[in-house]
C-alpha cells in the first residue's frame, strides 16, 4: 500500500530524513516512534506529499508521490490525514467541515455528503453535535471529528500524526478507542505516537526513528520484548518507567 | 449629482421666512459677517444629501473593489511566482509613497491627456480611490492570510482540496474575519480621505457644503455641518468596530 524507498529530505543544509525505507501492506497498522526532532512527523507528511522532498521514492496505492505529473489533490484525496493540532477549519460547523471536501473533491452532492457525514459522526459518538462550531467541542471531541472528517473521503489508508500529543490525559482514551476500532476493521494505517499501549495492542509493526533514520523496523512484539539497537532501548526504558 | 448647476435657482433665506429655524441671536434680522447664521442649514439639505450620497457611494466602491482587488495584490505578493510578487509588490510600496491627493489629481488631469477622452470627475475619483486603496487592503488581506496557520492549509491539502480551493474556502475566509476590524478602520480612514476629491472638483458631501457656503456666503456654517456630518458617521462607525473587534476576540 505504501511504499518508501530511501527517502531523502533537508531543509537548506539541514539534514531531516536519510535513507529511509520501509512498506505497509495493506491492512497493516504501523506505529513510528522515536524521540522529538527525530523526523517521524516529517517522513509522515511526505507520504502524501504535504513536505516536498529531495532524494528517494514514495508509492501509495501504486501511484508515485514525488512525480511531477501525479496529481496530488486526487492522491491526497485517498490519503486520510489526522493532525496534533486536529486543524478543523474553525469557520465551519461540524457537519460543513465533513462536507466541504466530499463536495469539492469528489463531486457528491450536498444530501449525499450530508448523509455520509452524519453517518461517520455517529460512529465517533458525535452525531449530536453536528451543528456546533469546532470551538465548542472538547479537544478529544475535534479529534474524533476529524477522524470522521477523514474517513467521510473513504480513504484507502490513514495517516496519524501524533493525534493525542495535544490531548488532555482524560480525552487520550476516547481518541485511541476510535483508532482501535479502525485498526481492527482492517485500515491500513500509518502513526505517529508515544503512545505504546496503542502500539502493543494493535501495531504489527514498529518503525523507530532517531535523527532522521529508521534506526528499528521490526514487528510489534519483537521491539517491545527485545529492541536491537541500544538508541531504541533508551527511549524505550525512558518512555516506559515512569 | 449636479447640486452646484442648480443653486442659482435657490434664493437665499428670506428673513420672513418663519419656518427655517435660526439659531443665531438676532433671528428675523438680516444677519452682519463675523456672526454666525444656521439658517443656512435648513436649504442647504439638498445638496448636502446629494453630496453625502455620493461621498457614500464611492466609499462602498472604492471599499468593495479595493479589498478584491486587494486581496488578489495579496495572493499575488504571497505568490512563490518571484515576478508576480515583485510586480505586485512594486505596486503596493509605490501607492503607499505617494500622497493620495496627488494621484487623485495626476490620474484627472494625465488620463484625458493620454487618451484624449475627458473622464469626469466622479468616474475619476472612483477609479483612483479603488486602485489606491487596493494597496493598503492588500497588506492587511497578506497579514491576513499569513495569520491562518499553516496546519489549516495541510488540512486542507489532506483532503484533496486544491490550492485556489484551499484558498477560496478554508484562507480567505479565516483571513477576513480575523481581519474585519482592521479592514473596517481602513474603511473608516478611507471614508475620511474622500473629502480629497474637493481638489478635481468631484461633487461629494464636502465640495456641496463649500458651494452651498459661497452660495449663501455662509463658509464657516457649512464647513460645520459637514464637519458634524463626517464626525458623526466615523464615531458611530469606531463605536461599530470597537464591538465587532470583541465579538471576535470571544469566537478565537
Amino acid at each position: 500500500m505504501i511504499e518508501i524507498r530511501n527517502l531523502a529530505k533537508a531543509y537548506g543544509s539541514t539534514t531531516v530524513l536519510k535513507g529511509c525505507s520501509t512498506t505497509v501492506a495493506k491492512g497493516e497498522v504501523v506505529v513510528v516512534c522515536g524521540p522529538s526532532g527525530s523526523g517521524k512527523s516529517t517522513l509522515i507528511k511526505c507520504v502524501n506529499g504535504l513536505e516536498p522532498f529531495q532524494g528517494g521514492s514514495i508509492t501509495v496505492d501504486g501511484i508515485s508521490v514525488g512525480d511531477p505529473k501525479t496529481d496530488l489533490p486526487r492522491l491526497r484525496a485517498r490519503v486520510g490525514m489526522v493532525f496534533q493540532h486536529f486543524e478543523l477549519f474553525p469557520h465551519m460547523s461540524v457537519r460543513k467541515n465533513l462536507a466541504l471536501a466530499q463536495m469539492r473533491v469528489l463531486g457528491r452532492s450536498a444530501e449525499e455528503a450530508d448523509a455520509r457525514g452524519l453517518k461517520l459522526l455517529d460512529r465517533v459518538g458525535l452525531a449530536a453535535h453536528a451543528d456546533k462550531h469546532p470551538a465548542q467541542l472538547s479537544g478529544g471531541q475535534q479529534q474524533r471529528v476529524a477522524i470522521a472528517r477523514a474517513l467521510a473521503m473513504d480513504p484507502v489508508c490513514m495517516l496519524f500524526d501524533e493525534p493525542t500529543s495535544a490531548l488532555d490525559p482524560e480525552m487520550i482514551g476516547e481518541v485511541l478507542d476510535v483508532m482501535i476500532e479502525l485498526a481492527r476493521e482492517g485500515m491500513t494505517m500509518m502513526v505517529v505516537t508515544h503512545e505504546m499501549g496503542f502500539a502493543r495492542q494493535v501495531a504489527q509493526r514498529i518503525l523507530f526513528m532517531d535523527q532522521g533514520e529508521i534506526v528499528e523496523d521490526a514487528p510489534a512484539g519483537d521491539f517491545f520484548a527485545a529492541p536491537k539497537s541500544q538508541r531504541a532501548q533508551l527511549f524505550l526504558s525512558r518512555i516506559l518507567h515512569h | 449629482m449636479d447640486g452646484a448647476g442648480h443653486l442659482p435657482s435657490l434664493a437665499p433665506p428670506s428673513p420672513s421666512n418663519n419656518r427655517v429655524v435660526s439659531f443665531s441671536a438676532n433671528r428675523g434680522k438680516a444677519t452682519e459677517m463675523g456672526e454666525f447664521d444656521f439658517t443656512v442649514w435648513g436649504p442647504s439639505l439638498p445638496f448636502i444629501r446629494d453630496g453625502l450620497l455620493f461621498t457614500l457611494r464611492l466609499t462602498l466602491i472604492a471599499m468593495t473593489g479595493g479589498i478584491v482587488l486587494g486581496t488578489l495584490l495579496a495572493l499575488a505578493r504571497l505568490s512563490p511566482f518571484k515576478p508576480l510578487s515583485l510586480v505586485a509588490g512594486a505596486y503596493v510600496d509605490t501607492m503607499r509613497s505617494i500622497p493620495l491627493v496627488m494621484v487623485i489629481l495626476w490620474f484627472f488631469l494625465v488620463i484625458p491627456f493620454l487618451t484624449g477622452t475627458p473622464v469626469g470627475a466622479e468616474t475619476s475619483a472612483i477609479i483612483t480611490f479603488t486602485a489606491f486603496e487596493a494597496a493598503f487592503y492588500c497588506e492587511i488581506m497578506r497579514s491576513g492570510i499569513q495569520s491562518v496557520p499553516r496546519g489549516q492549509v495541510w488540512a486542507a491539502q489532506a483532503l484533496g482540496l486544491t490550492q485556489a480551493q484551499t484558498m477560496i474556502h478554508v484562507v480567505l475566509p479565516q483571513a477576513l474575519r480575523n481581519m474585519l476590524p482592521v479592514l473596517l478602520t481602513q474603511t473608516i480612514v478611507l471614508f475620511q480621505d474622500t473629502s480629497l476629491v474637493y481638489a478635481i472638483g468631484a461633487k461629494d458631501l464636502l465640495k456641496a457644503a463649500d458651494v452651498v457656503g459661497k452660495n449663501y456666503n455662509r463658509p464657516v456654517e457649512m464647513i460645520v455641518l459637514s464637519a458634524l456630518i463626517y464626525f458623526a458617521i466615523c464615531f458611530s462607525l469606531s463605536l461599530a468596530v470597537r464591538q465587532l473587534q470583541k465579538r471576535v476576540a470571544i469566537v478565537r
